[in-house]
């Protein structure tokens, strides 16, 4: 297969290519750009296969590609921060509306002030607003995962939301295995989903309802969210067999035996994971799906590892409460046979995740040393 | 031409709808979609074409309905028409429907992109004047010396309503029109003709809206009929944003008077305001007169 170097933003948009979607709509926003850029290369050269479309905001963008699927199109959009916050009101209409839209999501803080650093709490803003929720840690998981979310949201009929950090993925150049279109097209053949707008059946789409009405809808979109474990397990077993990768809703390294778990999501797991072979006692749990939260996987693989403690690794924080993850490890822990304590690093504003915090962090004298179980040690103490 | 000769035989609109009594809004699409005929789409973004489209499973019209947020209704009609072309359908039209909230204000972003883009559809606005849906508050379309619930009297609106027309007209898109209920005819021919246009198309129909103007039910057509009379609301269509043309053109120019009061939300306007209203009313009638002979760009 060839391989090739790019960054994870020309990643993510050479999968939408190969995916051959039907319309891309097109805003820009540090640093998600690169990628409707690159589309738009595609498009100009005619190799998108469908159309491209430049709208007026991000909001628009998301409106478009709802009108869009609603018709029973494969859309695609990508945003970032402010952008994302922006779209608000349609991430939430696009789940209640059952549309299998595929955005990307490049991780940035939120102002003010500006800033463009990696903070995770733009797409984790957007975590009760039912769509899935999938974290990339590397160039070659964004081009697969994109893939895979076409895949994933068009069977389960829920939108997804394709996450990796700013700068650390959407522009280190990589090498990525990116396989032809007609190889692609084996494991994601054209869009065959149900149109909603369907002309001369008249239907009256998501018009004026009552509260049970509603709480019956919330609730499958509960249930179609339980049915994403299945659905992914399935695609990543076809994916396996044509491409040799597959990217489980958790990903454990070393945790046999571990005393200690680091637990994350995004590519502070790459750096994790270059370290784990230095660090002895010490497990990682990458979160690959953060919606649905894999509670049931987490605690049976901490459980499973007999570990102490769990360090959770959040770069983002819900300001009076903490980081979003360790909260939400902490619910899924709770209960659990000799719950390990959970403590939290973060580094909300996109503070960077380096070898030397791991190891002081790690040595003991951050956490345990008199640190109470529920301990929070800011990063940017540490520099 | 008449009503017969662009009448497609197709009724859209199901009898017992939720509308109030003398609703100019429910007369008007029933009429435009009678005009456009069966295969249409019908996006209906927050306004009281919501409501009066019935609670789902139910639906007062025999098209596909599509509802969308309030901002967005400009772009989901773009993705729609673009989503059925990708799926093969080109022929079928894409009908907005949004009030003048969700036109002149909250939807003013998305339907000035899609009118760059010169998107596939035909956007309607039925103008009522102020957030009807909600219960009558201020919207940039609320007239001169008209009091709302978010503008109680003694108070009144002290800044003219937004000109639409011109703003649309701006953008050069292919087609735009103004129409009402009063003149069905007009209103007919205008929709048939925007259905053969390919690109932008743009609607300004003014809909009196009984409770909300404090008029009687049975007043809307002779309210439609005094706004085009007295010149306030004359019936025109732009063509590429330049060619303007009057389709109407009133035998006597009624008093702006007789108008007002018929409606309590005008009812605290005091004389000097009503001669304030005439005066715009004639400059804004002269000016558009001149364009009409192509004498100013519009
Ligand atoms: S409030 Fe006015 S526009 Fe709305 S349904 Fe009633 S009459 Fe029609």
């Amino acid at each position: 297969m060839p391989v090739e170097m790019i960054t994870g933003s020309q990643a993510a948009a050479t999968a939408v290519q190969r995916a051959g979607v039907d319309l891309v709509v097109a805003y820009p926003i540090t640093p998600q750009t690169a990628i409707v850029e690159t589309l738009a290369e595609y498009w100009a050269r005619g190799e998108l296969g469908g159309e491209y479309v430049n709208a007026e905001s991000e909001y628009a963008s998301l409106a478009y590609c709802s009108g869009a699927a609603s018709a029973g199109a494969r859309t695609f959009t990508a945003t970032s921060s402010h952008g994302l916050a922006y779209m608000h009101e349609m991430i939430h209409w696009c789940a209640g509306a059952r549309h299998p839209i595929v955005l990307a999501n490049v991780n940035r803080a939120m102002g003010a002030p500006w800033c463009l650093e990696p903070d995770q709490i733009d797409s984790l803003s957007q975590r009760d607003t039912g769509w899935i929720q999938l974290y990339c840690a590397n160039a070659q998981e964004v081009f697969d995962t994109i893939l895979q979310a076409f895949a994933l949201a068009e069977s389960v009929l829920l939108p997804c939301m394709v996450v990796f950090d700013g700068f650390y993925v959407s522009h280190t150049y990589e090498a990525v295995d990116i396989p032809p279109r007609d190889t692609v097209a084996r494991f994601l053949g054209p869009s065959c989903f149900a149109a909603q707008v369907d002309p001369g059946r008249p239907a009256n789409l998501h018009g004026l309802i009552g509260a049970e009405a509603q709480s019956r809808l919330v609730l499958s979109r509960h249930r179609a969210m339980e049915r994403v474990w299945e659905t992914l397990r399935e695609i990543n077993d076809r994916f396996a067999a044509l491409f040799g990768r597959s990217y489980p809703a958790v990903e454990g390294v070393a945790c046999e035996g571990a005393k200690t778990l680091l637990v994350t999501a995004g590519s502070c797991a790459e750096t994790i994971k270059s370290v784990l072979p230095a660090l002895d006692g010490t497990g990682l749990l990458r979160l690959k799906a953060v919606r649905p939260f894999p509670a049931r996987e987490l605690r049976t693989r901490v459980e499973a590892s007999g570990a102490e403690t769990v360090i959770v690794v959040d770069r983002n924080c819900s300001p009076g409460l903490g980081g979003i993850l360790a909260q939400e490890v902490k619910a899924a822990l709770y209960g659990a046979a000799a719950a390990p304590p959970v403590q939290n690093l973060i580094l909300a504003g996109g503070v960077d995740l380096t070898p030397w915090m791991l190891k002081r962090i790690l040595d003991g004298s951050l956490f345990t040393g008199g640190g109470g179980p529920d301990r929070e040690v800011w990063g940017v103490d540490l520099a | 031409m008449n009503l017969r000769e662009t009448d497609s035989g197709a009724e859209i609109l199901y009898s017992g709808h939720s509308a109030c009594p003398g609703c100019g809004a429910a007369l008007a699409v029933r009429y435009f979609s009678r005009a456009l005929g069966p295969d249409i789409v019908m996006v209906i973004t927050a306004c009281c074409w919501s409501i009066i489209a019935g609670g789902p499973p139910l639906t007062t019209l025999k098209c596909p309905i599509l509802h969308c947020p309030f901002p967005s209704a400009a772009s989901v009609g773009s993705g729609v028409k673009r989503g059925l072309e990708q799926k093969g359908n080109r022929d079928t039209t894409v009908v907005v429907l949004a009030g003048d909230g969700g036109t002149f204000d909250i939807g003013l972003q998305a339907l000035s992109g899609a009118a760059q883009r010169n998107e596939d559809f035909i956007f309607v606005c039925y103008d009522n004047e102020a957030y009807m849906n909600t219960g009558m508050q201020t919207s940039s379309a609320t007239p001169y010396g008209c009091h709302t619930n978010t503008l109680p009297l003694p108070r009144t609106k002290e800044r003219q309503k937004k000109e639409i027309m011109r703003i649309m007209a701006a953008h050069g898109i292919p087609y735009a029109a103004t129409a009402t209920v009063a003149f069905p005819d007009d209103l007919a021919q205008k929709f048939v003709k925007a259905r053969g246009i390919k690109g932008f198309r743009f609607f300004h129909l003014l809909i009196p809206c009984p409770p909300g103007w404090g008029a009687e039910s049975d007043e809307t057509i002779r309210l439609s009929r005094l706004a085009v009379e007295s010149c306030l609301f004359p019936l025109y269509e732009i063509r590429d944003g330049i060619t303007v043309e009057l389709t109407y053109r009133p035998p006597q120019k009624a008093p702006l008077e007789e108008y007002l009061a018929l409606q309590r939300r005008f009812s605290g306007l005091e004389r000097w305001q009503v001669e304030a209203l005439q005066h715009s009313v004639d400059r804004d009638w002269e000016r558009l007169l001149q364009q009409g002979e192509g004498a100013a760009p519009f």
